[in-house]
């Protein structure tokens, strides 16, 4: 019998199985953040536990709130500051070199098709993009994985989700993502890996595959994956060329992740890409989605672009396509965070930051920031952002606010309007 | 875990997520105990007021998908030091369900007609909930009302209850 990505990726790390339907697996890569790692850092420390399994393959970041709002928030990143000195991690990206987790560490080709990756984040799911395993857990899962490089799952089930057909112009992988969660609802991949698959998939790019596997989780995935392809391979070239001695052959090695013909998946969706249209949410769930053109007109008072799910260089070009030589509405504001130094930067080489300020954004250094509601663009209540963040819960982004989920073209033509509008 | 028993709160909805059960503002605590005014704060169902429902209960009874969102364990912290130690639901999240056990909580899943039936029967009474963990037995009661009801507990949320928690238990194991 066959078997599909994360079943080939699990046979590989298999440490024990102490009970049916439970697997134990070997870590590749423990990630950290400053809102869910402290905790689990102070844990350790009072079982007399503070040791780290191997502090090559903990990488951390302070990311959620940065620069510090406050004496709490600085007493988190400075939980995980010394805690990194002390343990030798070298990988610690502190304020000026820090930038939201998923896009930060993908960039510095911290995650290999095949590898295993636990964080305290629900959005680790992001680094499936690369053919890897990658799932958020709670800060006890993320103690025993910095103190022993391990992490138990339930024996996971696929779910396939074959995208064919051809996206239209001006529809991106957000919209994709969106359509495919309003259809199997919040809690339709509950228990399983998503593994996204088809001729579509196979033609998006890197970002956009991080932007389709970083929403699985709001269909309650543990995983969204991607096989391996060149397209990977040329992503990660600078970081594996001196691991393979061409191209061709890290995809052949690389290719052994991918899921085999007869491969069994617990459910299969099929989805026709050609009939996708910009999609918004309208409640507080991320399956409430409408077309943008069946809510325009919906009256705003932010637009934010930025996040994990978002806030990578093609986004940002893709929102300063619409913005050029555009101003944002008056009755609104506008937030632009590009999501990490790197990404700042080749935005501001390429005119795009320019942009977006003689357009009448702020522009932010890279942080979650507003995208949980913590700093840097909170909603008062009664307020409505139009965002490309992956949540829109209520009170997600400030008690009271309402969020509707778009792509970044979605979310720059809604800020020139100053309503919800589509770029088309 | 203890056996215990109880008054149970009812909330009666799918995905209510983990901004509603700890909001995100309150992430910036380092402690468990700081997390115990705000539980649930979020939540806005009609006749659901959090400052006066929560006291006094010790089991929360829902539909599915409970604890859906953020991998916050801040969620199972924030019930524990409310003294909630069981939520009983058609269906948890998966880190949400997994957190839970890892802090020696449990999270029982049973079918959908039995919830249906315990709200049906319970909802808006003065419920209290006996729970005996050897004979994965609950009592639910409520005035002359009583049911009885199996659950089930698979062999490694049972061994992280027994161990009081994964750190412990894998600490040892591995
Ligand atoms: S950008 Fe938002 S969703 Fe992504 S890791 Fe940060 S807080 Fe979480």
């Amino acid at each position: 019998m066959g078997k599909t990505i994360v079943e080939k990726i699990f046979a590989e790390h298999l440490v024990d199985v102490p009970f049916e339907d439970t697997q134990v697996i070997k870590l590749d890569a423990v990630f950290c953040h400053e809102i869910t790692t402290p905790i689990a850092i102070n844990d350790l420390v009072a079982r007399g536990l503070d040791r780290v399994f191997d502090p090559d393959k903990i990488k951390a970041v302070i990311d959620h709130v940065t620069p510090a709002k406050d004496s709490k928030t600085a007493t988190q990143g400075k939980i995980l500051r010394d805690w990194a000195r002390r343990h030798n991690i070298k990988d610690f990206f502190d304020i000026g070199r820090n930038g939201v987790c998923h896009a930060l560490f993908p960039e510095k080709g911290f995650v290999r098709p095949g590898y295993t990756v636990i964080m305290g984040d629900s959005h680790t799911c992001t680094h499936g993009a690369f053919g890897a395993f990658a799932a958020g857990v709670g800060t006890t899962d993320l103690a025993v994985g910095i103190l022993k490089g391990v992490c138990a799952f339930r024996t996971p089930q696929t779910m396939k989700v074959n995208i064919t057909g051809k996206l239209q112009k001006g529809v991106y992988a957000k919209d994709l993502i969106l359509s495919i969660i309003s259809r199997i609802g919040v809690n339709g991949a509950t228990g399983k890996v998503m593994e996204f698959t088809g001729d579509v998939v196979e033609e998006l790019s890197m970002e956009a595959r991080m932007t389709m596997c970083n929403m699985a989780v709001e269909a309650g995935g543990t995983c969204g994956i991607c096989a391996p392809d060149m397209t990977t391979v040329e992503y990660l070239w600078p970081f594996i060329k001196d691991e393979f001695s061409s191209k061709e052959e890290a995809l052949t090695q690389y290719s052994r992740y991918c899921a085999d013909a007869d491969a069994v998946y617990a459910e299969t969706v099929e989805i026709d890409a050609s009939e996708i249209v910009p999609m918004s949410t309208f409640g507080y769930k991320p399956d409430q989605v409408r077309p943008v053109s069946e809510m325009k007109g919906t009256a705003i008072d932010q637009v934010y672009i930025g996040s994990c799910t978002n806030g990578r260089i093609e986004d940002l070009r893709a929102a300063a396509d619409v913005l050029k030589g555009k101003k944002i509405h008056d009755s609104i504001r506008a937030i632009v965070s590009p999501a990490s130094p790197a990404i700042y930067a080749q935005a501001l080489e390429e005119g795009i930051i320019k942009i977006f300020m003689d357009a009448g954004f702020c522009v932010t250094n890279p942080t979650c920031g507003a995208c949980l509601g913590m700093s840097n663009g909170v909603l008062a209540d009664g307020e409505v952002c139009v965002s490309t963040t992956n949540r829109n819960f209520s009170g997600r982004m400030g008690k009271g606010g309402m969020v509707h989920l778009v792509s970044p073209a979605t979310a720059a033509a809604s800020a020139i309007s100053g309503q919800l509008d589509t770029a088309q | 875990m203890k056996n215990f028993s109880g008054k149970v709160l009812f909330l009666d909805r799918d995905d209510i997520n983990t901004d509603e059960i700890i909001p995100a503002r309150y992430l910036t605590e380092n402690s468990k105990e700081a997390l115990q005014p705000y539980l649930l704060e979020d939540l806005e169902m009609t006749g659901f007021d959090p400052r006066q429902d929560i006291a006094g209960k010790a089991a929360i009874v829902t539909r599915d998908n409970f604890g859906c969102g953020s991998s916050r364990e801040h969620a199972p912290w924030a019930l524990e030091v409310n003294n909630i130690n069981i939520v009983i639901g058609v269906g948890f999240a998966r880190i949400f369900r997994q957190n839970m056990y890892n802090c020696g909580l449990m999270a029982v899943q049973l079918p959908s007609d039995t919830i249906e039936q315990l709200f049906a029967r319970f909802a808006g009474k003065d419920t209290t909930v006996t729970t005996d963990f050897e004979k994965r037995k609950l009592v639910f009661s409520a005035g002359d009302q009583v049911e009885e009801l199996e659950f089930e507990l698979g062999g490694f949320d049972k061994a992280l209850v027994e161990a009081g928690g994964w750190i412990g238990y894998a600490d040892e194991k591995y």
